[in-house]
């Protein structure tokens, strides 16, 4: 293995503050949904780093990641209806905009 | 030398995707750069001999997810217009706190004595994964495919219209 | 044969469960059905509860082998929790009382609640559904194993108990100062919750020790007590050894849920409830809870008077428990509700129970625990026959008289009243009851008159005087004489359903207490339920002075009792004679007292309530006047310059930063000022700002209500926190 592991984990945390940096400062939810993609995304490498340098011969790093694929399915498909939905109610996916609560 | 290479272009591809995924002022153009960064990781995993994952990260990420993401912003077009800010007022803050993390996370990474052992890969991944899946973690795999029904159904009926 | 009815344990709190689902799920609409399935759910647990104690019985050395089972639950680092049950003689003979008193109860209900008349309740489906989710809970309690699954137990009893306290939510009084059902829910609610916050911290404490919470592990393993007895606690137990220190915080949550001084305000009020309730959760099972779960850390506890010969821990909980068992037994004979008076007895009993426990009368108090549960139910039951019979009345100055409209329910009264009383050798209460004197009685004849045994001892001989005192008052006031209101008038006896458990529960009332006379009666090794629960405590030696002694007071307090409400009845409209009396030596002003429970609630209303609003308008004024919105203001200005800078942002999106910001504050200022749920939100709001004031002055203002700013607020406080980390 010619490549350290530091790397990987460097690239995951690079790529998890990123998408961190989308889900703190986009105005519009579907902005926000793909920053946590990006974030579960950099989970992921971790994942399958830490499963290929640690111990690649029980697969439990890749199960997780396969299980982390579904939750992350299920979120945008929740997510993505909310957003419609709200968005057909209030005609805006601005989350500063959305502010039913407080009225 | 030539993993070194790939591991080079494919991490400058996914960083710089997803830097434009969260910088883009036009949220389409967002969402093709994430297509983009998925194929990154993707090409990560294959460099970390998990071919199986790389798949279902194309197919799930690029084929569900992010084509999902693209038809949600097309249906909510009104947003794609150019004069929309498309970052909020703690923008400035929130790029601070993620740069500090990130040094954090790399001061963590490098400080810790991973116990790293260099192992090569069983063969035939995939049917140990399948046994894995449906023996040992049974139960979870149970469990997610009813938060996949559960999500599908919640899906349809929050987006459905209301009469 | 017991193996098998062992393995069947973890089924029973399974059946009430199951019925809770289904109810709830599906047969709403349905009342016979859901009567029908919580019942059957309740006696098959019944069955499987009886065997599994019948095969406990048995067992020979249960007390030393406690039968135990459990599978992994959740992984905990190297360790991970467990599930499972636990049968030891005190789970047996809890077991025995729960399920059966649980199944009299849900019988009674079906009478209770109307059903088939007019008057059949519109949510009865759901009673009977919150019922068998409290048997649930209780069930759980007691066959757990470790402590964190009787911690469950025990929050989905204290849910439970608030339902069902509220269960009347759409009642009102024309009285403002009445406490209605929903408020009273949410004071039992409240309440106990001060309870459980130390019964949750003695647990954290006792997992910091020990790495487990199951009984094994901790309190039936000898080597880890001993050595937990000899380590010094937390600097501020002020030299307490641990396992003293967290038997005290694991009281406290019994202070809460067993309704002691200085938390028992909640109970009276939990009358409010449907009797049944009353009867289950606050007399027989849920408030034993507390006084079980005492019983069950009782090794952590003893395990410091062995090696030290005194436990300061032991000392508070006997003195709670008497100053309980007395306080509450003199506001009792003050009170007109019928099921005040039982309310403040209850309270007194498990005061009764709690300061055996702390003079280390295990056995009994786990005796006494069991009987007062069969007859503090049927006296609850026979009130609640009462309040039906007279249309809902609960006032006893307007009943009288019903002895012979209601014969069935004034036999079993008589008979739970007479147990309550101690009438000597026919009841239950008066073995259970003298025991605990005895024991008391025993160690202060070892210990000198300065010690906390002299004082248990004289405060309950006190109130056992009371207590027989007040239940001739009692019967007097609501069954003899002459009617003086027109609802016991045309009083009339309840169905069978409600008057069938009451038959059987007398029963039990008057004949469990034969388990457990003293050997000095029935010869060596005959007391049964010393021998079955306590083999490993000495038993305690009968002493005639004090069963003469309470005989005494047990007969001469009904006596008294009857001297001065039965002999000749009060009319209408006329004055308890005993307020008369003291009205005449001057200590009318002490019978005010009583009859107003000596001010608690006004006493904690304008300390703890008063106080709690003040702190929390305190925290308003900071937050909205002195520093946050200058800090805001602040804020606002960077973020401009900021935006300035680089010339894209909008001068708006800070200005409706900081509107919104102050609008927010306004909100949930506003929101303290009108209810008393405002006092908790004041609270929690306050603490929540303070702390982050304390950590993060900068970020407080951003309090906008978005995500977002909630999400960055975390991001930068862990930076913060692992920059502390690093440079410390």
């Amino acid at each position: 293995m010619a490549i350290p592991i530091n790397w990987f984990l460097v690239l995951a945390a690079g790529l998890f503050c990123i998408g961190l940096y989308g889900v703190l400062s986009r105005r519009n939810a579907i902005g926000i949904l793909m920053g946590i993609e990006l974030m579960l995304n950099a989970v992921n490498i971790n994942l399958i780093t830490f499963w290929r340098y640690i111990n690649p011969v029980k697969l439990t790093g890749q199960v997780f990641a396969i299980f982390v694929f579904t939750v992350a399915a299920a979120e945008v498909a929740v997510g993505l209806a909310l957003v419609i939905a709200i968005y057909r109610n209030r005609d805006t996916v601005i989350v500063e905009e959305i502010d039913l609560l407080k009225e | 030398m030539v993993p070194v290479l790939i591991f080079g272009l494919s991490s400058v591809v996914t960083l710089g995707a997803a830097l434009a995924v969260v910088t883009n002022k036009n949220i389409l153009h967002s969402a093709f750069y994430l297509i983009l960064a998925f194929v990154g990781v993707a090409s990560i995993y294959v460099l970390l001999e998990a071919p199986f994952i790389a798949v279902v990260q194309v197919l799930v990420y690029i084929g569900a997810i992010a084509i999902l993401i693209v038809f949600a912003i097309m249906l909510t077009r009104r947003l794609l217009s150019k004069d929309l800010i498309q970052r909020n007022a703690q923008w400035g803050l929130s790029a601070l706190g993620a740069t500090g993390l990130f040094l954090v996370l790399g001061w963590i990474v490098y400080s810790v004595n991973w116990p790293v052992k260099l192992l090569t890969v069983p063969e035939d991944p995939i049917s140990v994964l399948g046994q894995e899946l449906l023996s040992t973690y049974v139960v979870p795999f149970e469990i997610a495919s009813v938060l996949l029904l559960a999500a599908l159904v919640g899906a349809i009926l929050i987006g459905r219209e209301r009469e | 044969m017991q193996e098998f009815f062992f393995s069947l344990t973890w089924l029973v709190p399974l059946f009430p469960f199951l019925a809770f689902l289904i109810i709830i799920l599906f047969t709403q609409d349905n009342n016979k059905l859901s009567h029908t399935l919580s019942i059957g759910s309740m006696v098959l647990s019944w069955l499987v509860g009886w065997s599994v104690v019948f095969s406990a019985i048995s067992t020979p050395h249960l007390g030393e082998h406690p039968i135990h089972v459990s599978v992994p639950w959740f992984p905990t680092g190297t360790t991970s929790i467990e599930i499972g049950y636990w049968i030891d003689p005190l789970m047996a003979v809890t077991l025995f009382m729960v399920p059966f008193v649980c199944l009299m109860i849900f019988i009674y209900s079906i009478g209770y609640m109307g059903y088939g008349t007019e008057e059949e309740d519109p949510n009865y489906a759901r009673f009977f559904a919150y019922i068998a989710l409290f048997a649930t809970g209780m069930l759980g309690l007691v066959i757990s194993e470790n402590l964190l699954t009787l911690f469950i137990s025990w929050e989905i009893m204290g849910l439970c108990s608030y339902l069902l306290i509220g269960f009347w939510f759409q009642k009102n009084y024309p009285d403002p100062k009445k406490i209605t059902p929903r408020q009273a829910g949410l004071k039992a609610f409240l309440v106990t919750k001060i309870g459980d916050l130390f019964l949750m911290l003695g647990i954290i404490y006792l997992y910091s020790q020990a790495g487990s919470l199951s009984y094994a592990d901790t309190l039936f393993d000898h080597e880890f007590l001993t050595n937990l007895a000899s380590t010094p606690a937390l600097p501020i137990f002020g030299g307490w050894s641990a396992a003293s220190a967290i038997g005290a915080l694991i009281f406290g949550g019994a202070v809460g849920k067993s309704a002691q001084f200085p938390l028992h305000v909640w109970l009276p009020d939990a009358m409010e409830g449907p009797t049944p309730v009353s009867a289950l959760i606050h007399a027989a099972t849920m408030v034993s809870a507390g006084v079980f779960l005492t019983a069950r850390v009782f090794p952590l506890l003893n395990v410091v008077v062995e090696l030290e010969h005194h436990n300061p821990a032991m000392g508070i909980i006997a003195f709670i428990g008497a100053f309980t068992a007395i306080l509450s037994s003199v506001i009792a004979i003050a009170q007109n509700d019928i099921k005040g008076v039982l309310a403040f007895s209850t309270i007194s009993q498990l005061g009764y129970m709690i300061a055996a426990l702390g003079i280390g009368a295990y056995v009994a108090a786990t005796f006494h625990l069991i009987t007062h549960a069969f007859f503090k139910a049927l006296l609850f039951m026979g009130s609640g026959s009462v309040i039906i019979g007279c249309h809902h009345e609960q006032d006893m100055m307007e009943m009288g008289g019903l002895k012979e409209k209601m014969p069935r329910t004034f036999w079993t009264f008589l008979a739970g009243g007479f147990a309550l009383s101690g009438f000597p050798i026919i009841t239950a209460g008066f073995w259970s009851k003298d025991e605990i004197l005895a024991h008391a009685w025993e160690e202060f004849m070892h210990q000198g008159l300065v010690s906390w045994p002299f004082f248990v001892w004289l405060l309950l001989t006190i109130a056992a005087f009371l207590t027989a005192f007040y239940m001739a008052r009692q019967i007097s006031l609501t069954f003899l004489g002459k009617p003086r209101g027109h609802h016991a008038e045309h009083a009339h006896e309840t169905p069978n359903t409600m008057t069938f458990p009451l038959i059987l529960l007398a029963f039990f009332a008057l004949t469990l207490g034969f388990v457990g006379i003293p050997e000095e009666i029935i010869g060596h090794g005959n007391n049964w339920f010393h021998n079955f629960v306590g083999h490993e405590y000495p038993s305690t030696p009968l002493s005639l002075p004090v069963l003469l002694l309470s005989s005494a007071l047990a007969i001469g307090g009904l006596g008294i009792g009857w001297l001065v409400y039965g002999r000749k009845p009060m009319l209408q409209g006329e004055m308890d004679p005993l307020e008369r009396g003291m009205k005449k030596v001057r200590l009318g002003w002490f019978y005010e007292a009583m009859r107003n429970k000596f001010y608690f609630d006004e006493i904690y209303n304008a300390t703890f309530v008063q106080g709690s609003i003040k702190l929390a308008e305190i925290f308003y004024d900071f937050d909205y006047h002195w520093v946050v919105d200058p800090l805001v203001n602040l804020i606002a200005r960077i973020s401009r310059w900021i935006s300035r800078l680089l010339n894209e942002f909008d001068e708006k999106v800070v200005d409706g930063l900081v509107d919104l910001t102050g609008l927010s504050g306004i909100k949930l200022s506003d929101l303290s000022g009108i209810t008393d749920n405002r006092v908790v939100d004041g609270l929690v709001n306050g603490i929540a700002e303070a702390t982050g004031w304390i950590g993060e002055k900068v970020l407080r203002p951003i309090q906008t209500g978005k995500v977002q700013n909630y999400l960055l607020i975390l991001l930068i406080s862990m930076l913060a926190i692992i920059g502390i980390y690093l440079v410390y």
